[in-house]
């Protein structure tokens, strides 16, 4: 087996506070293989995010890493100098955030922003450096490009700068794309497109794009596999078709039967009762127990850990066929 | 562009028009004009012929058309205390004032960025808790307060320092300046500190907070994000960013500082406009007063308007929606 | 994150107050006492502003003489330097000035002066501009477009013109000689004058932002008159803002009145405030009775500045944000 582009294990983050401690991750580990788009969804707040952002290392005091390990191709970045991760930001793995409005410096020209980008990142001339710019827009689908690469991000479109943006992510040829939340912000009818691209560009360049979205819809069309976040946990991972057609954990399975279909117009949508947890109150056990329908006494007291079970992982007592046993085993 | 520099200078010469209604008020309602102008023992007959010369039997709004004709000419009429036309006493004073204003706002916009700069991005170290403390002192201590320190440290104590007055000056056509001559120099340093000294202090608060803004914007979280360097984040995204309020909020301010140079035109005894107002306002000579409000007020007007329009120079965002104004 | 801490509660509200003690068990347990306790500063800032404000109160009766009669002033006790210096003499700690008048009376009541001018100036300023505000936010339309107006023309004039001006024309119209107390009123409503405007801003905005939510709305359906839904609900929200302006406000209106009375337009000899025994200090400089002009002016900015790092604080405390 070749090694994963990235591989997190038992990451934990937490934030300070003053009252207490709170632990935003909570051992989550994953791979995402070169090529591989794995989907990762979940409620506001069950930690898609910060786990983004902790892999790209970009989390800000009062939050830190508190454990776990964080491998891009095999090296460890999660304990790297500040000035080391930064070569690796924007070079080796590129992110692209929720709002296209906020995220391009309104101030400058979206060229000078690609070019510096290109040119802290590779060896380039200023005029190779905006040749290869005008070619990115090209490639995002930026319409005549040499003309608009001197324009300011309010000339844009929201879908447009979102288009710049992942130009911006992708100019130095990462091996891993971060998109958090890349199309929530965007009209309905430009969504599609822009996940088309990301998948296109992951395609074509064979980039590993972890897509954050609390969208499944978005996971379904463009994921290979797809993580279940609850409450800064990993609830279920496994291969994109199984995992919708056949959710193992009870939370997975109240998400997907959220989801309308065109096919069953007959059946009501299903709801979750209640709320996820605050950091603040999560309950011992499993976090979801108070919220589960099958839930028995071992829920409220032993925290499931995620184990092999088919195509899948999954992190609950339901499916732990050999109980007390630590058979701990991630899905690869 | 065309269309929103008009809106503003018509917003601008309303105001103006605002001020003058004020201007002239004080003039023609605060104050007999004529008791300033006869003695206590002249007959009524000879007031009554000296308030008809002044136009004072005239219907108000004659009046004011007039004060205002005036005005638009620089005619303030006569100092009750120097008897002479104002206009010639506020021109002779006003390039005192515009030095002294002037290098005190480049003292403080010079300091006030590299500090407010330089507190945001190291946020706890022993200089910016340096800096803190003098911003706090800055806004804390009266200007006065500052140049009595100053008089008494420099002047008393050292004597290194001309403790009042503008030293020698040099006159060019109307204008006199003391920026050519070392006396000139050595007597500008101390009330340009003075007053500088608040001015910086709230453009080293602005900066800062300004700064700390702008650190937490996605664009910058974005920048960082893409793995540009810190110096490249800090020195040309939030720094630019920065800037652009800063810059406005300090030209507006150079208005202030005319206005605040009463207060240290009086402490070192500098023959400004201030000390000149001042000195008005203690022997209640209303013509120097109404004058004094509407020059300061054009001076205000006319900064305000500037730098609303290079403001839309600056950001780009505004050039192309100036139909719009912010 | 930030949801995990609890509310701001700066005051007592229906929610907090039904028991005495749990409103203060909330209050001790609040992140306003907790800042106030972690800041050393502002511990001794507070401190230090009422000691300020007891010193004033208790004036004539830790005072050696009183400042403001003259047949208690001896011209043969004039320019005695401090108790500790060589020609020091009791009962003058800090010596006395030009008139026998000894520093630290003078300063005690001047120091009243000072803050009598200061509180009144900003509660005057505050009444304005809250009402201002509130008849701006509330019936909105050319009223509200008016006051705006006069909110933005005053805003470009800094205080310290306003108040000289105002002062200038009330000399005028009431004649040169006015009674020591007649200046006093004058003093306090240029500060009234020059400082409304921030109240007015800050009101009318709540009050924009409050009038057109459902509550208010639903209020009106089930009867109750407009007016009292903006003084019971939309009022005490901005609360917290106002305190923080009047606080930073209360400094500014001392220094103002200080700088007005140094400047000669403001409290007469006869009934100096600091800002006077500063002017009158000033001339004494030269001749190296630094006393005479020190002690006002370090007591002067030991208050603006204490009060200051109170206003700093509460800004903070209240505006998390910030931190």
């Amino acid at each position: 087996m070749t090694v994963p582009v990235l591989s997190v294990r038992n990451l934990e983050v937490e934030f300070l506070t003053r009252r207490s401690t709170l632990r935003a991750i909570n051992g989550v580990s994953f791979d995402i293989a070169k090529g591989e788009v794995l989907g990762v969804v979940g409620e506001s707040g069950a930690g898609k995010s910060v786990t983004g952002l902790a892999v790209i290392g970009l989390i800000d005091p009062p939050g830190r890493i508190a454990s776990g390990e964080i491998y891009l191709s095999g090296t460890r970045i999660d304990h790297l100098p500040p000035e080391e991760i930064r070569r690796i930001r924007g070079k080796r793995i590129g992110m692209i955030f929720q709002d296209p409005l906020t995220s391009l410096n309104p101030l400058y020209r979206i060229g000078d922003q690609i070019v510096e980008t290109i040119r802290t990142h590779m060896n380039l001339s200023e005029t190779a450096a905006r040749k290869r710019a005008i070619d990115l827009l090209a490639e995002v689908g930026i319409p005549a490009p040499e003309k608009r690469i001197d324009a300011y991000p309010h000339e844009f479109s929201g879908g447009m700068r979102q288009r710049v943006v992942i130009a911006l992510a992708i100019c130095a040829e990462p091996e891993l794309i971060i998109a958090d939340e890349p199309t929530t912000a965007l009209d309905v009818s430009v969504q599609a497109q822009i996940i088309s691209l990301i998948k296109r560009l992951g395609r074509d360049h064979g980039t590993a794009v972890m897509l954050v979205t609390h969208d499944m819809g978005v996971i379904a069309e463009t994921s290979d596999r797809v993580a279940v976040m609850y409450s800064g946990r990993i609830a279920e991972i496994g291969p994109v078709q199984d995992v919708v057609q056949n959710p193992l954990h009870p939370y997975a399975k109240g998400l997907m039967g959220a989801i309308p279909t065109l096919a069953g117009e007959d059946k009501r949508l299903v709801q979750i009762p209640g709320s996820m947890p605050r950091l603040s109150a999560i309950p011992p056990g499993c976090s979801f127990n108070p919220r589960c329908a099958f839930a028995f006494d071992r829920c409220r007291v032993d925290r499931p850990e995620p184990l092999k079970h088919g195509s899948h992982a999954v992190a609950c007592h339901l499916f732990d066929t050999a109980p007390g046993e630590a058979a701990k085993e991630t899905a690869a | 562009m065309l269309a929103f520099t008009l809106r503003r200078a018509i917003q601008a010469i309303g105001v103006m028009i605002a001020v003058g209604v004020i201007a002239f008020s004080m003039f023609r309602f605060a104050g007999d004009p004529v008791n300033q102008i006869v003695s206590l023992d002249t007959p009524a007959a000879e007031r009554e012929a000296v308030r008809k010369s002044l136009g004072l039997d005239d219907p108000v709004p004659v009046q004011f058309a007039r004060y205002f004709g005036n005005a638009v000419q620089f005619k303030f009429g006569v100092s009750y205390q120097f008897r002479q036309p104002v206009s010639n006493l506020l021109m002779e004073r006003m390039p005192a004032t515009l030095e002294l204003a002037a290098c005190a706002t480049v003292l403080a916009m010079v300091f006030g960025i590299l500090m407010g700069v330089y507190s945001a991005l190291r946020r706890d170290t022993i200089l910016t808790k340096f800096f803190q403390a003098v911003s706090l002192i800055g806004i804390s201590l009266p200007t006065f307060l500052i140049g009595i320190l100053l008089i008494y440290l420099f002047s008393v104590t050292l004597g290194w320092l001309p403790s009042f007055g503008r030293g020698d000056v040099v006159r060019i056509g109307w204008w006199t300046t003391g920026l050519l001559t070392l006396s000139g120099l050595k007597a500008l340093i101390m009330p340009s500190i003075t007053l500088g000294l608040f001015q910086m202090t709230l453009i080293m608060r602005l900066v800062r907070a300004e700064m700390l803004e702008v650190l937490r914007t996605d664009y910058i979280r974005f920048a960082r994000a893409r793995g540009l360097t810190t110096r490249a984040i800090h020195f040309g995204h939030a720094l630019k960013n920065t800037l652009v309020p800063v810059i406005t909020v300090a030209g507006l301010q150079f208005g202030s500082v005319i206005a605040f140079a009463i207060i240290t035109e009086t402490v070192f005894q500098w023959p400004g406009m201030g000390l000149l107002f001042v000195q008005a306002v203690q022997n209640v000579d209303i013509p120097i007063m109404a004058a004094y409000l509407l020059m300061v007020s054009l001076i205000f007007v006319t900064i305000n308007l500037v730098v609303d329009i290079l403001y839309t120079i600056v950001d780009p965002r505004l050039r192309s929606t100036i139909s719009r104004p912010a | 994150m930030s949801d995990a801490v609890v509310p701001h509660r700066l005051e007592p509200n229906a929610q907090a107050s039904r028991s005495g003690t749990g409103w203060l068990k909330r209050a001790l347990d609040s992140d306003i006492f907790y800042s106030f306790r972690r800041s050393r500063m502002t511990m001794v800032a507070a401190a230090v502003t009422i000691l300020f404000f007891l010193l004033a109160i208790f004036a004539s009766q830790l005072s050696v003489q009183n400042p403001f009669d003259p047949a208690q002033l001896q011209l043969m006790n004039s320019r005695i330097s401090p108790l500790w210096t060589a020609e020091g003499q009791s009962p003058f700690l800090l010596g006395t000035d030009e008139q026998g008048r000894d520093v630290f009376s003078a300063i005690l009541y001047g120091l009243r002066i000072s803050l009598v001018v200061g509180v009144l100036g900003v509660v005057l300023a505050g009444t304005l501009g809250i009402t201002l505000g509130l008849i701006a936010g509330y019936f909105g339309g050319t009223i509200d477009g008016l006051i705006l107006r006069i909110a933005d023309v005053q805003l470009t004039f800094p205080a310290i013109l306003i108040a000289l001006l105002v002062n200038g024309v009330a000399k005028s119209v009431f004649g040169n000689r006015l009674d020591a107390m007649s200046t006093l009123a004058v003093l306090v409503v240029a500060i009234g004058l020059s400082f409304w405007v921030q109240y007015a801003r800050t009101v009318r905005g709540s009050v924009m932002v409050e009038k057109n939510k459902d509550y208010v709305a639903a209020a009106q359906l089930i009867g109750l008159p407009a007016p009292k839904i903006i003084f019971r609900h939309v009022l005490p929200n901005t609360m917290g803002p106002i305190l923080v302006i009047a606080t930073i406000n209360l400094a500014l209106a001392i220094i103002t009145e200080a700088t007005l009375s140094f400047l000669g337009a403001g409290m007469p000899d006869t009934m100096p405030s600091l800002g006077t025994l500063i002017r009158i200090g000033n001339n004494y400089l030269f001749a190296g009775e630094w006393w005479i002009v020190a002690f006002p002016g370090i007591a002067l900015a030991g208050l603006i500045l204490s009060i200051n790092l109170l206003g700093d604080w509460l800004r903070d405390a209240l505006n998390p944000k910030l931190r």
